[in-house]
């Protein structure tokens, strides 16, 4: 392909532009929608509200413009779509339990919302923070080991007693000055990089080196480790911290992490065997799997249906009141089904918004996706490919999990949507992982150098490892 | 890595595809069995905050929602509860809606199919969305002189009313009759302490006897009898009939006497006179002449052995399946296990006054959207031909006799031609009789209104007949169509 000799007439940075102001007026449209259909009048404060997100977007548009100028256009309109989305649908869910607290004559429940819109900003700020302290991705790859450390300090910090807590059951957060947070989601983004680190380096053995085991070629032992050890770490997780759903996820990224990197088919199999085994182990030795199996597949059973599986059976009949189109943003009963603002806000858009909505929900999810893959193809050097298919693939990942288990194609996990559900920690990390997508897409999508006339004339270029 | 990388997409691809099958599922094909689910609030949250459209009688409405303060945004009112009852239905939180209410929810809640473009103007205009109105074919005079009747009677029975020549239902009573307004309160308690009262009373009050109760039609069944002979084409009004006073039941010793337990008549014993006179003798004797599958047959012309969608469903009315001789000796005169509902004995008065073309009964006359635009109204449908037009002018000939000359003189009006029949239904095993009536008028030109009456165990009076106690009340539901 010739690199084109003069600049392109429609640089990716304008066509996100143009796709920012759609995003960001969508944004503005549903939080009037629910101001309209609650209170019968646009909801005061809407340009204030308006212009906040257009700040704070459009600064990581600029960020964009100066930092990755060559990054896909298409991620970060998409990704703000569906955070302003959230924050609507979040925003709807505080006034519904305030009417409901006032009918009841109980307190009113602090408002989520604005919670969240803070959250968003800590998001955008770091995303910007991380474009510009990480101005090759390959500069990452000298931190491999250190992302291992990180991540499963992080991955433990909850577990310590003086910051740790359990919430619901699960002992997945910290308390730190008021604050509580998360790890588990920046531990993720950490052993993602370790990970993708690792197999740069190992892939060639991994892919290679093998024995024949019932007429299959498998991994030697000793190459088998890295895998074995995230197999058990991730059942360390589940078992110690009660976290299904993070453990689920970090397995399939790191299977399909392994798979890109040794193109070895045996490396799905062995994954697909462990993950089975794992899973039966789980559930019969953990009384919370076997109740969420359970849930999962006698949800209308009268013994279950009041009662342990009213949060899934609730969803679904949100779901399926809402039908096509959906009763209307602001005009359902999405209070009805426990936790709406983080684990089930699916159920709440698909009764609102009904099928379109959350058809077009999957398919901007799987627009990221995609995009994120692409960048994984078209980027040249094989530790951006890993990165960008980690990223990517884990977010696919999520996505599929927790639409599955609030549809009751899988059981529940506890996992919560990216950039939608509410929840501080997981937004901030995930417009982290945004913005190291657009990193690496900024480098795969940069026009190589064009060529020089002669050798002698050639540029000398020092690459920094 | 870039063919792996290829693969994984694929992979991606697939996995969204089965959360988008999924959705699919779940909002399109599975959509109304959650959405009705008896487990979700939603709907009954839903139904209650808009507007339910009113039922209508006579372009006023006798159900209609108002606004409340309390956290159900409307309330269900009931005028003249008792009276209107049988057809309204109730419309409860609770238990759920029967009657009218019931059949045609979709369109009183404003969920129907037909409002659909009604329901898209409201959501463009911003007006909140109201169910659409039901009216009734009901007369309310004639609805009224009938539950007076019967309550003057202290009876339990029921009357049908219905036009022969479109088979509008005019009247629709039973009683003891319950108020829908006991049930559709917001005070939960209150409700079920009235429902179980209402469904443990002995009287039976939340039952719509008019069309989901048989009973044996006694000598009411002997128009179908001089019908079926009619039609056999070997009798005319005139042929002679078994004046004998008693009838000996073949292949057993019981004995079939008249009511008065003499001869039919001293005078000419025709089938007219038999049918003035009600003789049992005459028409045990037809029955087993023509034998049961004739009877049956034109009993089922009549719309017997099938059940009616008013649209509440009907009760079927029965014509026994395989009777022996002294059995069928006694169907012929309405008894042994023949069974009919009141509306079926005034379809029968019915068909015979529209000259022999019977029309399927309805009780919604239209269906209106809430601008009161006509969005459906109900057109008039045969059921079938009972009986030829000539057999027709022959029996109501007889049946104004029976009014005129005969059992039925109760029944007449001045200035009218009115035809009847009138009928004592023995019950058996103590019990008393019921009392029916059932007639059509006018009968010498376009009839306007054929009805029934049935008075049941006639309501334990010292003296019990069709003329005595069921006659003056169909008398008074006649006058009341006619004079309106």
């Amino acid at each position: 392909m010739t690199p084109r000799a003069a600049s392109r007439s429609r640089s990716p940075r304008t066509i996100e532009l143009v796709l920012l102001v759609f995003s960001i007026g969508i944004s503005m449209a549903a939080y009037a929608s629910v101001g309209l259909a609650h209170d019968g009048a646009l909801p005061a404060g809407m340009l204030g509200y308006g212009g906040g997100l257009a700040l704070l977007f459009g600064a990581a548009h600029v960020a964009l413009r100066r930092l990755a100028p060559d990054a896909d256009p298409i991620m970060l309109p998409v990704v703000t779509v569906i955070n302003g989305l959230g924050l609507a649908v979040i925003h709807r869910l505080d006034l519904a339990y305030a009417d409901r607290a006032r009918q009841l004559g109980h307190d009113v429940p602090s408002a989520a919302a604005p919670a969240q819109l803070t959250w968003t900003a800590v998001g955008v700020i770091l995303f910007i923070v991380v474009l510009l302290l990480v101005r090759d991705h390959r500069v990452l790859q000298r931190f491999t080991y250190t992302a291992m450390l990180a991540g499963l300090v992080l991955l433990v910090l909850p577990l310590l007693p003086v910051i740790g807590s359990t919430i619901n059951g699960a002992r997945i957060w910290i308390r730190v000055a008021g604050f509580s947070f998360q790890p588990g989601e920046l531990a993720k983004l950490a052993l993602l990089i370790f990970f993708a680190g690792y197999l740069v380096v190992k892939r060639d053995v991994l892919a290679l080196a093998s024995r024949r085991i019932l007429g299959i070629d498998l991994p030697r032992g000793r190459d088998l480790g890295p895998v074995v050890v995230t197999w058990l770490a991730s059942l360390a997780v589940l078992v110690f911290e009660r976290d299904l759903g993070t453990s689920l996820l970090f397995f399939g990224v790191f299977v399909a992490m392994l798979y890109v990197a040794t193109e070895r088919l045996s490396w799905l199999l062995i994954g697909m065997t462990l993950f089975l085994f794992g899973s039966f182990l789980a559930w019969s030795s953990f009384s919370h799997v076997h109740q969420r199996v359970d849930i999962w597949l006698h949800a209308f059973a009268p013994r279950n249906i009041d009662s342990d599986s009213y949060q899934l059976v609730q969803g679904l009949f949100g779901m399926g009141s809402g039908g096509l189109l959906g009763k209307g943003l602001g005009q359902g009963r999405p209070d009805i089904v426990p936790y709406a603002q983080t684990d089930f806000i699916v159920a709440a858009i698909g009764e609102e918004l009904g099928l379109t909505g959350i058809m077009a929900l999957l398919i901007l999810y799987a627009i990221v996706v995609q995009r994120g893959l692409r960048t994984a193809i078209s980027v040249r050097d094989s530790f951006g490919k890993l990165l960008a298919t980690g990223l990517a693939f884990s977010l696919a990942l999520q996505v599929f999990v927790v639409v599955g288990g609030v549809t009751r194609l899988i059981p529940l996990t506890g996992l919560t949507m990216p950039f939608l559900s509410y929840g501080g920690s997981s937004l901030v990390a995930n417009w982290m992982l945004i913005a190291l997508l657009l990193r690496i897409s900024d480098a795969a999508r940069r026009p190589a150098p064009p060529p020089a006339a002669s050798m002698a004339d050639a540029k000398t270029q020092v690459v920094k490892l | 890595m870039n063919a792996p990388l290829r693969r994984l997409s694929v992979a991606v691809m697939l996995m969204f595809g089965l959360l988008l099958l999924n959705a699919n599922y779940l909002q399109v094909v599975r959509a109304d069995a959650l959405h009705h689910d008896s487990h979700n609030p939603r709907l009954i949250a839903e139904e209650y905050s808009r507007e339910r459209g009113p039922i209508l009688v006579a372009g006023r409405p006798v159900a209609r929602s108002v606004e409340t303060n309390d956290r159900l945004k409307y309330l269900r009112r009931y005028t003249d509860g008792k009276l209107y009852a049988p057809a309204t239905g109730f419309y409860s939180i609770v238990y759920g809606a029967s009657g009218i209410e019931q059949e045609e929810n979709s369109v009183l809640a404003g969920t129907d199919d037909s409002l659909f473009v009604r329901r898209v103007i409201d959501l463009l205009t911003g007006t909140p969305p109201k169910g659409g109105s039901v009216a009734l074919t009901i007369n309310p005079a004639a609805q009224k002189a009938a539950y007076d009747g019967l309550l003057a009677l202290h009876a339990r029975g029921a009357v049908v009313a219905v036009d022969p020549t479109t088979g509008a239902i005019l009247a629709m009573v039973s009683t003891p009759s319950y108020d829908p307004n006991d049930l559709s309160s917001h005070d939960t308690a209150a409700v079920r302490k009235n429902y179980d009262r209402l469904s443990s009373a002995r009287s039976r009050p939340m039952l719509n006897r008019s069309i989901r109760q048989t009973y044996p039609p006694g000598s009411t069944f002997k128009l179908v009898t001089s019908a079926a002979a009619l039609e056999s084409g070997k009798y005319t009004p005139d042929s002679p009939i078994d004046n004998s006073s008693h009838l000996n039941l073949p292949q057993s010793t019981a004995v079939l006497p008249n009511e008065n337990g003499g001869p039919c008549t001293s005078g000419q014993p025709t089938l007219t006179v038999a049918l003035e006179n009600s003789c049992n003798v005459a028409f045990g004797r037809l029955g087993l002449e023509l034998g049961d599958d004739a009877l049956r047959a034109q009993a089922q012309k009549f719309g017997f052995d099938q059940a009616f969608e008013v649209p509440m469903r009907t009760v079927a009315s029965r014509f026994p399946e395989n009777p022996d001789l002294p059995q069928t000796a006694l169907s012929a005169i309405g008894q042994y296990d023949v069974r009919a509902t009141p509306l079926q004995m005034a379809l029968v008065a019915a068909a015979i006054a529209n000259r022999g073309v019977l029309m399927k009964p309805y009780l919604v006359d239209e269906i209106r959207d809430p601008k009161l635009s006509i969005l459906e109204k109900t057109k008039p449908e045969p059921f079938g031909t009972a009986v030829s037009p000539q057999t027709a002018a022959s029996l109501t000939e007889m049946m104004i006799k029976v009014v005129e000359d005969g059992t039925g003189t109760n029944g007449q009006i001045p200035g009218v031609k009115v035809a009847g029949k009138t009928g004592t239904a023995q019950q058996g095993g103590g019990r008393t009789p019921h009392a029916w009536f059932v007639s059509f008028a006018p009968a010498d030109t376009d009839p306007k209104v054929a009805v029934a009456v049935i008075v049941e165990d006639g309501a334990k009076q010292a003296e019990i007949s069709g003329n005595g106690l069921a006659a003056p009340i169909a008398r008074d539901v006649m006058k009341a169509v006619l004079g309106s």
